[in-house]
């Protein structure tokens, strides 16, 4: 059943020098309880398209569906309760003058949910961060330790849909592999749905059953994992990335 | 000789349960070479790279044995002996692109500024012609739109071309790549790496990315909760011994492996000794 559905989405920003097209005629139907990819070029519109979901980005064109409900221009509270987003610039999101503690405590309040200090104190072990980060403030931390703050910001509302926009890409594998691990645990015990953004094909074929590719603002193909791992990929910047990934090991990339 | 040489390099915050080392007792020659810099999250690495610039935030405190580059000790720098070395002499592409630029200037103004600085004759088709060298395709838009009208991919690589117009001595990139994907990565490596060769500049490549390091770098430095735990020619890789090193290439999603949690790792008190 279709969870979240995206029909012929376009996004035109207002830009000095013209207007930007970033995303012409996007169509994806994700499927409750499926994680779906979005890979492509950088500035092929990815993010735009979790953002246009989120409500934050200028859609001109195209309806978005949410459980077989068409949303309006703007989204209420009820709509973050259920959707919530993890951005790829994490410093860009995190309030700098709040700490960890206040991140993670401000969306609980707004949205009325008891058992505050319980929840903050699971959300910061989830991630790997433990309690000794609590009271600090974004810029105490690390690169990776703030993507996971937003990660936790994120599940400590116990969405039903989790946009992700390259959620690990500052994350060591060890780190990764971790954050992967547990959002692949809570998919499967709270049958949460995903968009993942990611420019990583591994990191896709493990998260993700079926995928789109974007260039250039439009879907130009639509994979399953099983086309990823067998390399069956018909458009050339597919191919490209997919010959790229899988020599990274052996070639040298700058002969 | 080495253009930059670390002895011992300590550098610590204060918290709520007094001060902490976040970086200690690291040392390290950098030659006209490609030097890689792996570790896990919170290891310690861009404090590291910050500190080689005397950009340790506030309250925080760098100390080291010795920190000189080219000759000249950087611990006795005074503001203006720094002016006249960062962002000419040695450049830094900080992690988050985005908090680093200015958010309300251009990039093209932010660019040509950098480029003054640096002493670029023609810094306005210098900016242009870098930001095509980063593979940017429409360079003339990028110039005139302002850091939030960016991707991210875009905003990492405007970085990276800021840095570049000053032809430093030394560049310091902070995870430069880690919002490209395969196919861009290679040729902004590709840029990095001529500029290495070809001009001898001496470069501290910052990345998570262990397998990306290894086939980019000469040596390879090996962080762990502050410390160096262990140094590779990056050719060298499969005879790590740390286990955090060896670990870690098992914990990478590959395209050839069976569903299932990935492997992560056991992470043992000692390694943080
Ligand atoms: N606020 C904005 N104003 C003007 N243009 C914008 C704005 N936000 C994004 N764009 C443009 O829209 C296009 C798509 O951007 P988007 O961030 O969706 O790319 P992306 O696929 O996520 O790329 P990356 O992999 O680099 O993050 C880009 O050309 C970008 O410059
Ligand atoms: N202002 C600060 N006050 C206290 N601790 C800080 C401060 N800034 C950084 N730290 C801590 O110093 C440690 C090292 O941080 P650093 O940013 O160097 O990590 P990193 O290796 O670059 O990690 P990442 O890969 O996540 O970017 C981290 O544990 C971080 O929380
Ligand atoms: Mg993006
Ligand atoms: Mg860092």
């Amino acid at each position: 059943m279709t969870l979240l559905s995206i029909q012929d989405l376009n996004v035109v920003f207002p830009g000095k020098s013209g207007p930007v097209h970033a995303v012409r005629g996007v169509s994806i139907d994700v499927t409750r309880g499926e994680s779906y990819g979005l890979v492509g070029e950088s500035g092929s519109g990815k993010s735009t398209v979790l953002r246009a979901v989120a409500g934050l980005a200028p859609v001109s064109e195209g309806t978005i569906t949410l459980d077989g409900q068409t949303l309006g221009r703007k989204r209420d509270r009820a709509f973050y309760r259920r959707v919530q987003m993890v951005f790829q610039d994490p410093y860009g999101s995190l309030h700098p003058r709040h700490t960890v503690d206040r991140v993670l405590s401000e969306p609980l309040a707004i949205h009325r949910m008891g058992d505050a200090e319980k929840r903050i104190a699971r959300a910061l072990d989830e991630v790997g961060l433990g309690q000794g980060f609590r009271f600090r403030f974004p810029h105490q931390l690390s690169g990776g330790q703030r993507q996971r703050v937003a990660i936790a910001r994120a599940l400590i509302l116990e969405p039903e849909i989790m946009l992700l926009d390259e959620p690990t890409s500052a994350l060591d594998a060890s780190i990764q592999a971790e954050v992967l691990n547990l959002l692949d645990r809570l998919r499967v015990e709270r049958g949460l749905t995903y968009v993942m953004v990611s420019h990583d094909l591994g990191v896709v074929a493990h998260m993700c059953e079926r995928l789109s590719v974007m260039e250039q603002g439009r879907v130009v193909e639509t994979l399953t994992r099983a086309d990823l791992r067998a390399l069956r990929a018909t458009q050339p910047y597919t191919q490209r990335l997919l010959a790229a990934s899988r020599g990274f090991t052996r070639a040298d990339p700058v002969t | 000789m080495s253009l930059i040489s670390v002895r011992d390099l300590t550098v610590s915050f204060p918290t709520r349960d007094g001060w902490v080392d976040v970086v200690r007792d690291v040392s390290f020659d950098l030659g006209r070479e490609r030097l890689g810099i792996v570790g896990e999250s919170g290891s310690g690495k861009s404090q590291t790279g910050r500190a080689l610039l005397g950009l340790t935030p506030p309250p925080g405190r760098a100390r080291a044995e010795r920190l000189d580059f080219d000759g000249q000790d950087l611990r006795r720098a005074t503001a203006r002996d720094w002016r006249a070395i960062r962002g000419r002499r040695i450049a830094m592409v900080m992690q988050d692109p985005k908090y680093s630029l200015n958010p309300v200037m251009t990039i093209g103004a932010q660019m040509r500024e950098a480029g003054r600085i640096a002493g670029v004759a023609d810094p306005a088709s210098t900016a242009h012609r870098t930001l095509e060298a980063v593979q940017i395709r429409d360079a003339d838009r990028v110039l005139g739109a302002y850091p939030h009208e960016l991707s991210g991919g875009m905003g990492q690589r405007a970085m990276i071309a800021m840095m570049l117009m000053a032809e430093p001595e030394v560049l310091i990139a902070d995870e430069p790549t880690s919002a490209l994907d395969v196919t861009v990565q290679v040729e902004v490596l590709r840029i990095l790496d001529d500029l290495v060769r070809d001009r001898g500049m001496g470069l501290v490549f910052i990345s998570h990315d262990l397998r990306l390091v290894s086939t980019f770098c000469d040596r390879v430095l090996v962080m762990y909760a502050g410390k160096v735990v262990e140094e590779l020619a990056a050719a060298d890789l499969d005879r790590a011994k740390h286990p955090y090193t060896r670990g870690l290439l098992n914990c990478l999603p590959r395209l050839d492996r069976e569903p299932g949690p990935l492997p992560t790792l056991d992470r043992q008190e000692e390694w943080a000794l």
